[in-house]
């Protein structure tokens, strides 16, 4: 480092001043990347700028504080940011208010009670309680480490919702994977093998849900090649709380005390490493970026925290996650119009010797923030001593909107808070060009059996019950349909969850993601989740919808990247508005690519993951997918079109496609209405949506999951006209389409309901344990024993026989 | 005892994980249940003020070393004497999954002669390896010592979840069939992990989801008052918690689980 640049001052600890009033472009570059700070040129202008007003040059502390602020993580500067053409035509201006947030406002809903406000998102519930939902991304760390990555980016997310002041009740995981047999030799350099991160991120997960008594419920895993060197790790957790015991109002006056795991080099710039693309040098540069979970710390954080909840003794929380406690005081005060002295040297240390801007900038896991007032203090104190968790007062909220910190009597750091919360503003370009691709065309096979088997087996639609089965889905003995449900580990479409004992009102959790069809078009991608995520909660009697956006893309500074982002935003609003579910919380993770040469790197596939968080009325209602009956019909709701494009059966035979799946609104609308109210009524007996395989795996999964046989007749499946094949009827994944078993005896109550819908008996429940399914011409085409399907399905990742 | 006058403790450390659930089963029964951090029984002396004692499911001190020993040493070192006294008194103890573990860490299950010195049996790292969560059937095959399954026909098939990955019951290879022996002659068997009609597991995974020995689920001590069990009958307490339950008609009211909480709350009416 030049010295020129970096003014040690001459004190008992490490301070220096960066010289950016002196530096000229180059070395401002230089600065950003010796500091790891991440910011760009346009931004250490600005800092250099602000500086020279003030006259001085900014401390280490300073410039740690406003990199770690400033990051793509921390204030997701692309999606506020200005997107414009190649041509510099500006496309729209801050995606994140006019995609997301716009659904939100536009809709207007009284239940949504806080929306993108707080670290989660809050609806109401039920009995003056409400339900906080948040998901996050842990892509970085863990490509490094997986286990610590995975536990430490589930930690992560239980502790945003102990940030809204909610007890946590179930988590969720959406992982993506490289091919888990990928071959060695491919493998690019720095890049760990995709076996050897399933096995640590799973194992990281369990290890934090199991071990902090919340159950793992819902979730998915993916596999594309695009994943090797870019895992996808979402880690979700819900809670609920009592609506008017939340409480956000820092006061100036009010102390900052800081509660829980010690704080140490553990985690330093884990905001600007996961604002950055990976490279080879990831492991060695970029590992003390990776936390250390402690579970039981943060099991015994949960519990004061809700103690001073209930006594209502704080005046605001929030977790330390990105930025440490640099982003978590500057935001508390931020958002509560305060400003805020730190006191660094009293922050409770793991080891000896760290210099202030580590101790600011650390991202130690199990730590939270509460803002207290004075009156209060020892109450807090006294509640965190009894559960024998470390708290310190570390500071005081001011009136001067100021972010100030001292160590040893000396000021570090002292900046105005609306330069801190104003960066300038960022530039992406975007561009997006339709790829070139065609229909493939090859025979259609006369038996469809042996195509069945192998989609069943295919990873993604595979059971993955070896993995579910080490997260502890029961404890707090309130999951009503579990992720595994039955005798034969059949599978669910949600999570249903039974918060409160006094109310049979039920939470319903489900998801949808089709990394696939991005690679057709990002906007039909994104429209598929929305509706991939609300049929599932649909299916088992969910409703009142609410959505979680995650955002998982390559680096926003290619315009390619940016261009497919924008359309899958444009698709969230257009779909979310029409189904009238507004996002109430997101998060978005960006430069998810590996450098694999100077001017080539390999980016992530487009994934946009859609959380919905419904409700049902009474758990008792709940309708799971398994068939129940011998002699019940086989209804099919909703359209089936030729759209193989992304789909499995193609991906079987090596093509991608070009007919992606659509959402046509109007007919999705009435078709869930109708889907709910059968449900409601008490027709239904089993419902499944139809996705990943379509009508083929649904109606497999429905059987081997209920140890029935079901006869299907595909002249009687409700499809566009110029469907003539058997094998695109059966595997077509059009959205919007559910199976469902209805008794003989309510067969006309059903039919008269479903009047206005797409929808038709297409077949029966068996006594006889097979599959079978007669095609147009009245030819059979799939006949296989449910023995033989299970086994398939169960082959690849194992599960109990 | 009055049922209103029973107090239950249900006692926590960090890392304890299941004592929601397990005070909501007595709340059910309409009798009192208390969670309790230990560091307050330690402060205050009480714990001959509760009628019975729980130490429930979790992770305690996050089971670092081994499954259940931190607490364990704790207890002991701690309020041991207390602890002895309630034994003595045959005030019921109930150790469920983690506090199953720590009974047999403290040395009060087995417990042939009393709290023995060193542990006379182990909760062993599952075979296959690894956290295993599912449902299991469990046989009675107690005869009427355990007073936690008194309203359990001996040889009923109850269903109930585990989630652990210690959980393999083992006896000292020395003294495995002495021990099993003893078992069986002074009644301490409650419960086997079996098929679903009943016929034992005889090791086979998952029906033994953890290798036990003997297929050995749940044990009591000598005089029937203190039992644990790897099996979560909180979570098997009400109907809608089966893992099936949506293939009824008719949903059950209640799961099999409740038989053990009732048992307990009848053994402390008609003996104290």
């Amino acid at each position: 480092m030049t010295s020129r640049l970096y003014i040690k001052r001459n004190l008992d600890f490490e301070l220096s001043e960066i010289n950016v009033l002196d530096a000229d472009e180059k070395e401002l570059l230089q600065i950003s990347s010796e500091l790891g700070v991440g910011l760009s040129l346009k931004e250490m202008k600005h800092v250099k700028q602000h500086f020279s007003k003030k006259g001085r040059n900014p401390t280490d502390v300073e410039l740690q504080t406003i990199g770690q602020t400033w990051s793509e993580h921390c204030c997701h500067k692309t999606f506020k940011g200005d997107i414009v053409t190649a041509k510099g035509k500006l496309l729209v201006t801050n995606m994140f208010k006019e995609y997301i947030a716009k659904v939100t406002r536009e809709l207007n809903l009284p239940w949504c009670l806080s929306v993108f406000e707080d670290n989660a998102g809050i609806v109401d519930f039920e009995n003056g309680y409400a339900i906080a939902a948040k998901v996050e991304t842990h892509n970085h760390p863990s490509a490094i480490e997986p286990f610590g990555g995975a536990a430490t980016g589930t930690g992560g997310v239980i502790r945003d919702i102990l940030g809204v002041w909610a007890d946590p009740i179930a988590c969720t995981d959406v992982l993506c994977f490289g091919p888990l047999n990928y071959d060695y030799e491919k493998l690019p350099l720095g890049t760990k093998h995709p076996n050897y991160l399933f096995k640590g991120v799973v194992a990281g997960i369990g290890h934090y849900g199991n071990n902090m008594g919340i159950p793992t419920v819902n979730g998915a895993i993916y596999f594309d090649e695009s994943y090797v060197g870019n895992v996808v790790v979402y880690c979700g957790c819900i809670g609920v709380l009592p609506t008017n015991k939340f409480t956000r109002n820092t006061m100036p006056g009010d102390i900052a005390v800081l509660a829980g795991g010690r704080t140490g080099r553990d985690g330093i710039h884990g905001v600007t490493f996961a604002s950055a693309e990976l490279t080879k040098e990831s492991e060695e540069v970029s590992r003390s970026a990776v936390q250390i979970a402690n579970p039981i710390e943060e099991e015994k954080l949960k519990r004061a925290i809700i103690k001073i909840r209930d006594r209502k003794l704080g005046s605001a929380i929030t977790d330390l996650g990105g930025g440490g406690l640099s982003c978590a005081t500057g935001e508390m005060a931020h958002r509560s119009n305060c400003g805020v002295q730190v006191e660094l040297e009293k922050v409770a240390l793991k080891h000896l010797g760290m210099s202030p801007w580590e101790i600011y900038v650390s991202e130690s896991q199990e730590r939270m923030l509460l803002s207290v007032k004075e009156k209060n203090l020892q109450k807090v104190l006294d509640i965190f001593e009894s559960e024998d968790i470390e708290a310190t007062p570390v500071g005081k909220f001011t009136g001067n909107k100021m972010l100030q910190a001292y160590y040893r009597g000396q000021t570090v750091a002292e900046l105005d808070l609306h330069f801190l919360y104003n960066p300038p503003k960022a530039r992406r370009v975007a561009r997006w060009k339709k790829p070139n691709l065609i229909e493939p065309s090859f025979a259609e096979p006369n038996d469809l059996t042996h195509d069945l088997l192998k989609i069943l087996s295919s990873p993604n639609v595979a059971s993955k019950e070896s993995v579910i089965r080490t997260y502890d889905h029961e404890v707090k003995g309130n999951t009503v349909l579990k992720p595994l449900q039955g005798r034969y580990g059949g599978l669910s479409d949600a999570a249903v969850i039974k918060p409160l004992s006094n109310s049979w009102k039920g939470i319903v959790i489900s998801c949808g993601m089709n990394p696939n069809y991005g690679k057709i078009d990002p906007y039909w991608m994104a429209a598929s989740a929305v509706d991939e995520a609300i049929r599932n909660n649909i299916s088992v009697g969910g409703r009142r919808i609410a959505l979680l956006d995650n955002f998982t893309w390559g680096s926003p500074e290619k315009p390619d990247r940016t261009g497919s982002l924008v359309r899958a935003c444009q698709a969230c609003y257009d779909f979310a508005k029409a189904f009238e579910t507004p996002f109430i919380s997101g998060k978005d993770s960006l430069y998810n690519e590996l450098r694999i040469g100077p001017d080539a790197s390999n980016p992530v596939t487009p994934t946009l993951l859609i959380t919905a968080i419904g409700i049902i009325p009474d758990i008792r209602k709940t309708v799971s997918a398994d068939v129940k009956s011998p002699g019940n019909l086989i209804y099919m709701v909703g359209q089936t079109y030729h759209e193989l494009g992304g789909s499995e059966y193609y991906g079987l035979r090596g093509f991608l496609g070009k007919a992606v799946p659509k959402v046509r609104t109007a007919q999705a609308k009435r078709t869930i209405n109708a889907v709910v109210e059968a449900i409601d009524s008490g027709y239904v007996t089993s419902c499944h949506d139809l996705s990943e395989g379509g009508l083929a795996v649904a109606a497999a999964e429905m059987a081997f999951s209920g140890g029935y046989g079901i006869q299907l007749n595909l002249g009687s499946v409700p499809r566009a006209r110029n469907m003539k094949r058997n094998d695109y009827v059966i595997f077509s994944e059009s959205n919007s389409r559910f199976l469902m078993e209805v008794p003989e005896k309510r067969r006309e109550q059903f039919e008269a309901l479903m009047e206005r819908n797409v929808c038709s008996a297409v077949g029966r429940v068996e006594k006889n344990k097979r599959l079978s399914v007669f095609g147009l011409n009245g030819k059979r085409v799939v006949n296989a024993s449910l023995g033989r399907l299970r086994d398939a399905w169960k082959s690849t990742f194992g599960g109990q026989k | 005892m009055k049922k209103e006058d029973i107090n239950v403790c249900i006692m926590r450390v960090a890392g304890t994980n299941c004592d929601a659930e397990t005070k909501r089963a007595f709340d059910d029964l309409g009798v009192k249940a208390e969670v309790v951090h230990s560091n307050e029984i330690v402060k205050k002396r009480n714990l001959l003020d509760y009628s019975a004692l729980i130490f429930p499911g979790g992770f305690s001190h996050g089971d670092y070393v081994r499954a259940g020993a931190i607490w364990a040493k704790e207890a002991l070192a701690k309020i041991g004497d207390d602890l002895k006294e309630f034994v003595e008194e045959e005030r019921p103890i109930l150790g469920i999954c983690n506090g199953f573990q720590v009974l047999v860490e403290i040395g009060l299950l087995p417990g042939f002669e009393g709290i023995a010195e060193y542990p006379e049996a182990a909760l062993a790292t599952n075979t296959p390896i690894g956290y295993h969560c599912s449902w299991v059937y469990v046989r009675h095959e107690n005869s009427g010592k355990c007073i936690f399954t008194r309203k359990v026909a001996k040889g009923k098939v109850l269903r109930i979840p585990v989630a652990h990955a210690e959980g393999r019951f083992v006896l000292p290879k020395e003294n495995e069939n002495r021990y099993l022996e003893k078992l069986y002659g002074n009644d301490q068997l409650v419960f086997r992990y079996c098929a679903e009609n009943g016929e034992p597991a005889n090791g086979q995974y998952p029906i033994n989801p953890n290798g036990a020995f003997h297929d050995i689920a749940g044990i009591c001590n000598p005089a029937g008052t203190v039992f644990g069990l790897m099996p979560h009958p909180e979570r098997s307490y009400y109907g809608w918690q089966l893992p099936d339950w949506t293939r009824r008609e008719r949903t059950l009211t209640y799961g099999d689980g409740r038989l053990i909480f009732e048992s307990v709350v009848e053994y402390l009416t008609k003996k104290f």
